[in-house]
């Protein structure tokens, strides 16, 4: 059989794109399901550290703004590493049982996708007016409201940091495949399905799964654009 | 009657002692100008006052009950309102941000509505109200202060020199609303070098030098025999 060009294999991908090919959409399926859940996660966690992390004043809080600033360049093979170990059977977390599962999958993408929320959240509240606090305090607001002022002020930064952290976790292939082990059908997601298919010579699913990442990683970041763009009118 | 007094006060910046003031005392129902140079400390005064920076030392009373500077008490937030030179209006609306500090004291909705329409009628921004804050000029952003400030009837109002850098127009407005704040109601403490705003006859001068609050400092002699500004003698709609 002549090998596939490039052309070929692209409409062969376009073909099980259009053809709605279950096991290509339970692939996607699996991917936003995680990234979903992992973002809904991690999101309140680290905007919340990002708030707390600029705005309180602590011992030791500026190594902590340099661990976090220095995850942001971590290996997601690392972290996958590191939560496999964790939850492998010998693990802290073994009895858990939860190795090989969505649920280590979306544990894997809080992790990769804190540090990128926390220092963007930090330098979006530092980089504030100082004076809208100001204002918010010497207009009575309380803490909380202090706090949700700020972040409805900074939002456009704020929403650069999801897209950052959207971005780095649905595309991420070394910690799903460590603690996912991408199992068809449970933890196979657009990454590690793209990695398999491609070194079994199948390239029209793993071109057709790169359509897909990249429509989704552009469409998240048009609507960004488009929401920033509005706001600026 | 004394509203708020504040004795032995200090605040340094490194090792510049900026303020030191022994006593200073506001009492009801009466208007002020702050005077001085420029990084005499007026600003930095008024902004301790509101709660907004902490002094190194001193003491606050506030209608005779003492109160700590940190944390400075939330009872007293609700009383003393602070407007900066250049103020700051969240992204969002004129009128959220003039009901900003109603939401913050819990006023239900329909009281808000009608206390937020009465501010805007108080300070003419009917025809601003669908512009977004940020593409208000400087005179409209201080007058929406302002309203913001004033639909919450503080007890001490501070104002950081609210007609630098207006226009004629504008300022002669912001000064009419300002005239309208000093009501038996209210304290008010303008820090400006306004000589319009010096000269206005129900202002008890303060001066800031050295550090020190002096309680009088003899006008501008052109400013005390100026014929008024016009904008003085214009009426102002109090809702």
């Amino acid at each position: 059989m002549p090998p596939l060009t490039l052309v070929d294999a692209t409409h062969a991908a376009l073909r099980l794109l259009l053809s709605g090919d279950p096991d290509l959409w339970g692939i996607v399926g699996v991917s936003l399901s995680v990234t979903l859940r992992a973002m809904l996660i991690a999101m309140p966690l680290g905007v919340g550290a990002g708030y707390l992390l600029a705005t309180l004043r602590f011992p030791g809080r500026r190594v902590v703004v340099v661990v976090v600033q220095g995850l942001l360049a971590s290996p997601t093979v690392v972290v996958g590493l590191l939560l496999y170990l964790l939850l492998s059977r010998q693990g802290v977390f073994g009895q858990l049982q939860l190795l090989f599962s969505q649920t280590a999958m979306v544990i894997g993408q809080v992790l990769i996708a804190l540090p990128v929320l926390i220092a963007f959240s930090l330098s979006a509240i530092q980089g504030a007016d100082p004076r809208a606090r100001e204002t918010a305090v010497a207009l009575g607001a309380a803490a909380p409201r202090v706090a949700w002022t700020m972040l409805v002020e900074v939002r456009f930064a704020l929403m650069a940091a999801v897209c950052n952290a959207f971005g780095r976790v649905v595309s991420e292939i070394g910690c799903s495949l460590m603690v996912g082990g991408n199992i068809a059908g449970v933890t196979r997601n657009i990454p590690t399905a793209i990695a398999l298919e491609t070194s079994k010579g199948d390239f029209a699913q793993g071109i057709a799964l790169g359509i897909v990442l990249m429509v989704v990683a552009l469409g998240i970041n048009s609507a960004f654009a488009f929401f920033q763009g509005e706001s600026r009118r | 009657m004394t509203l708020l007094a504040v004795s032995e006060l200090t605040k340094s910046f490194g090792e510049r002692r900026l303020l030191s003031i022994d006593q200073l005392t506001l009492t009801a129902g009466k208007s002020y100008v702050l005077t001085g140079e420029n990084g005499s400390g007026k600003s930095t005064l008024l902004r301790i006052v509101a709660g907004i920076e902490t002094p190194d030392s001193g003491v606050g009373h506030y209608r005779g009950q003492r109160f700590d500077w940190k944390p400075y008490p939330d009872w007293l937030r609700r009383e003393v309102i602070y407007v900066h030179q250049h103020p700051y209006l969240f992204h969002t609306s004129v009128a959220d941000n003039i009901a900003y500090g109603l939401r913050a004291r819990r006023v239900d909705l329909r009281q808000r509505e009608g206390m937020v329409a009465a501010a805007v009628a108080w300070a003419r921004l009917e025809h601003l109200l669908a512009t977004p804050p940020q593409k208000l000029s400087g005179g409209e952003r201080q007058r929406v202060a302002l309203a913001r400030a004033w639909v919450l009837a503080p007890k001490v109002l501070l104002l950081d020199e609210p007609t630098a850098n207006l226009d004629a127009e504008s300022r002669q407005q912001t000064i009419a609303l300002l005239r309208a704040f000093c009501t038996p109601q209210s304290t008010t403490v303008v820090a400006c070098h306004d000589r319009d705003v010096i000269a206005l006859p129900e202002m008890q001068p303060l001066h800031l030098a050295g550090g020190q609050i002096r309680p009088t400092i003899a006008a501008p002699a052109d400013a005390a025999d100026r014929e008024p500004n016009a904008a003085l003698k214009r009426p102002v709609d109090v809702t």
